[in-house]
């Protein structure tokens, strides 16, 4: 990837006497869509807020640039925030709020307008200049408030949790928007969100957070694909997690079997858990499988169905496009690549 | 159900303004007397010079107390919403408290500190900050201080209830578009709490025009306001037709006053009135 933007290096923060950061260590590229996931209360928001200038670190460095910049105010960043629930000016109208910035900067009035109109033209609310902003539906406030960040031409945009105030087909929409404007104006976008298929759909890297602590860091397919532990694999998607041990390289035992596996590197007989995503499973005849179980369970859900399979140890999630009728004995079935062998969580 | 709420405001509001509007175009006779004789004679008299120059003098005092009330009053107001829970409430008790007490014992109260042998004046002769006693008491800046005084919890008040409701992250993202904190403040935290700002000026000066007793108790009738001008008229001059048209012209004043607020704040609502 290209270079290097930011560095977050051993960054902590307290509020009172409670810890919410405990050390986080990220580096961030140019050009980079990254997202801090995680459910609420995990830090996300806080180390955005770090980012941007509006709180200060308890200990850690925040490098811009190779520059230690955590004493930085906000208004000497190279950053812009487009903030939850917009935060945009009700005193001022469309036009005024996205010029806001360039105001502060003692701008021409008529590059202002200029630049005000191709904000308008790209973020799609062409000939809105005078509207009032607090008669505008969510997602044209969420516009507008992406429009006025971007205007100040950035090196990075923040975005916390954006489209949380938004209404899930528009949500959809703004995803798609989103990740189209990044690719066009070409810079760093650090977006926060607790909402796993959001950070899944637009990101180049997730950073999943838990605890004030990161849990994983990948691309979205390998967060998905290959979450390092228990949590990631519980906060990204659906899992089977289950408690085995790692017999030896490419092979694991659990629920008193053993595998086949693509996973290595783990201590011999080292206690490991295993995810096994629902829709890798499949049903298949009780004596074509190495787990067999009974259905509890069975729900459609549109694309697919969702069956619960009781086995004597646990009971199986499993997505399929087959029926299977519920008090049936059957058997499951997973290649050796779906099997995803995590490392054992300590205090969690 | 509303008739009663009509009659009560047609009997004890409509009803005083009405018999004050006609009694303004009345003479009056010796001893309190009133001949429902039509006469435009009081309001005539109002532009006596002598007349002219009580409003004036009025309208500079409750000019001056206003404009200091807010200089006092914003920052206070403002600093008290950004108080934590416990601190509000304290903040809100201390500015209540003084209510508890009599506004006319607690201008005796300054009295007592402003006057000769008074509480300030020790204080600055200890300190050796003057020779000898000041005159502070019965002059121009004691009325000013007296009409602070009785005035700023309504400022403070309806400052902080502009600031209370105020979105704090519209600062955050001023400053994040690039405003330092002054410019921050000039630019989001003023226009957002101008309703409040607007309404506490209102409280303010409306009632300044009028607050005669302060004038007489700490300005020892030195200075002569409309207020006092009309309860002079109503008691020791006897002229209640004459009381009652300067009554109406201060009550056109501050309606026109009202109204060039609802012009500058472009229809918007006030904070607490309206």
């Amino acid at each position: 990837m290209s270079n290097k933007l930011i560095e977050l290096k051993d960054l902590t923060k307290n509020f009172d006497d409670q810890q919410v950061l405990r050390g986080i260590n990220l580096d961030i590229y140019e050009n980079e869509f990254l997202t801090l996931l995680g459910p609420s209360g995990c830090g996300k928001t806080t180390t955005l807020r770090i980012i941007a200038g509006f709180e200060e670190p308890s200990s850690g460095e925040v490098l811009f640039n190779g520059i230690e910049i955590s004493k930085l105010p906000p208004y000497k960043r190279e950053i812009n925030t487009v903030f939850q629930k917009y935060a945009l000016f009700p005193h001022l109208n469309v036009a005024d709020n996205i010029a806001f910035g360039l105001n502060l900067k003692k701008v021409d009035k008529s590059v202002i307008a200029q630049k005000v109109e191709r904000m308008l033209k790209m973020v799609g609310l062409e000939g809105f200049e005078k509207r009032d902003v607090t008669l505008l539906s969510g997602g044209q406030q969420q516009r507008v408030a992406i429009a006025r960040a971007l205007v100040n031409e950035p090196k990075v945009l923040l975005l916390d949790e954006p489209l949380g105030a938004l209404d899930a087909k528009i949500r959809k929409q703004m995803q798609f928007e989103l990740k189209k404007i990044q690719q066009e104006v070409g810079i760093t976008f650090i977006y926060v969100t607790h909402d796993q298929e959001e950070a899944l759909t637009m990101s180049d890297t997730v950073v999943v957070m838990n605890n004030g602590e990161i849990q994983q860091i990948g691309s979205p397919i390998d967060i998905y694909n290959e979450p390092e532990n228990r949590f990631v694999a519980n906060f990204i998607g659906e899992s089977n997690i289950i408690e085995g041990v790692m017999v030896k390289d490419f092979l694991v035992e659990f629920d008193g079997f053993r595998f086949e596996c693509v996973d290595k590197g783990f201590e011999e007989m080292e206690e490991i858990e295993v995810v096994l995503r629902p829709e890798d499973l499949d049903i298949v005849a009780p004596e074509d499988a190495k787990l067999t179980g009974v259905v509890q369970n069975t729900t459609f859900k549109g694309v697919h169905y969702e069956i619960l399979v009781k086995t004597d140890l646990r009971i199986y999630k499993v997505q399929t496009t087959d029926y299977a009728e519920p008090g049936r004995k059957v058997g499951l079935s997973f290649e050796p690549e779906d099997v995803h062998v995590m490392y054992k969580m300590g205090a969690y | 159900m509303l008739l009663p709420l009509y009659l009560f405001t047609l009997v004890f509001v409509a009803g005083p303004l009405v018999y004050m509007l006609l009694l303004s175009f009345a003479t009056a006779r010796s001893g309190y007397g009133v001949e429902w004789t039509f006469t435009i004679d009081n309001y005539r008299r109002i532009l006596e010079p002598v007349y002219l120059n009580t409003f004036a003098g009025s309208f500079r005092l409750a000019f001056t107390s206003t404009l200091l009330v807010c200089f006092l009053g914003y920052p206070f107001g403002y600093f008290m919403s950004k108080l934590s829970r416990k601190g509000k409430k304290q903040a809100m008790a201390a500015l209540m408290l003084p209510f508890w007490v009599n506004s006319l014992i607690r201008l005796y109260g300054w009295i007592i500190i402003l006057q000769k042998k008074g509480l300030l004046n020790h204080v600055l002769t200890s300190l050796g900050l003057t020779g000898k006693p000041l005159k502070l008491l019965y002059s121009y800046p004691a009325i000013v201080v007296g009409m602070i005084y009785v005035l700023l919890p309504f400022m403070v008040l309806s400052v902080y209830s502009s600031a209370e409701k105020m979105d704090w992250r519209l600062v955050e993202a001023a400053r994040d578009l690039g405003a330092g904190r002054m410019r921050a403040f000039l630019t989001v935290t003023l226009p957002q709490t101008m309703p409040g700002l607007l309404s506490g000026i209102i409280l303010t000066f409306i009632p300044s025009m009028g607050l005669f007793f302060i004038a007489d108790i700490l300005g020892g009738n030195k200075i002569v306001l409309v207020g006092s001008l009309i309860q002079e008229q109503m008691t020791r001059g006897s002229n209640w037709p004459f009381a009652a048209a300067l009554a109406v012209i201060m009550m056109i004043m501050t309606t026109l006053m009202l109204k060039l607020y609802r012009r500058v704040t472009s229809g918007g609502r006030l904070e607490g009135i309206g």
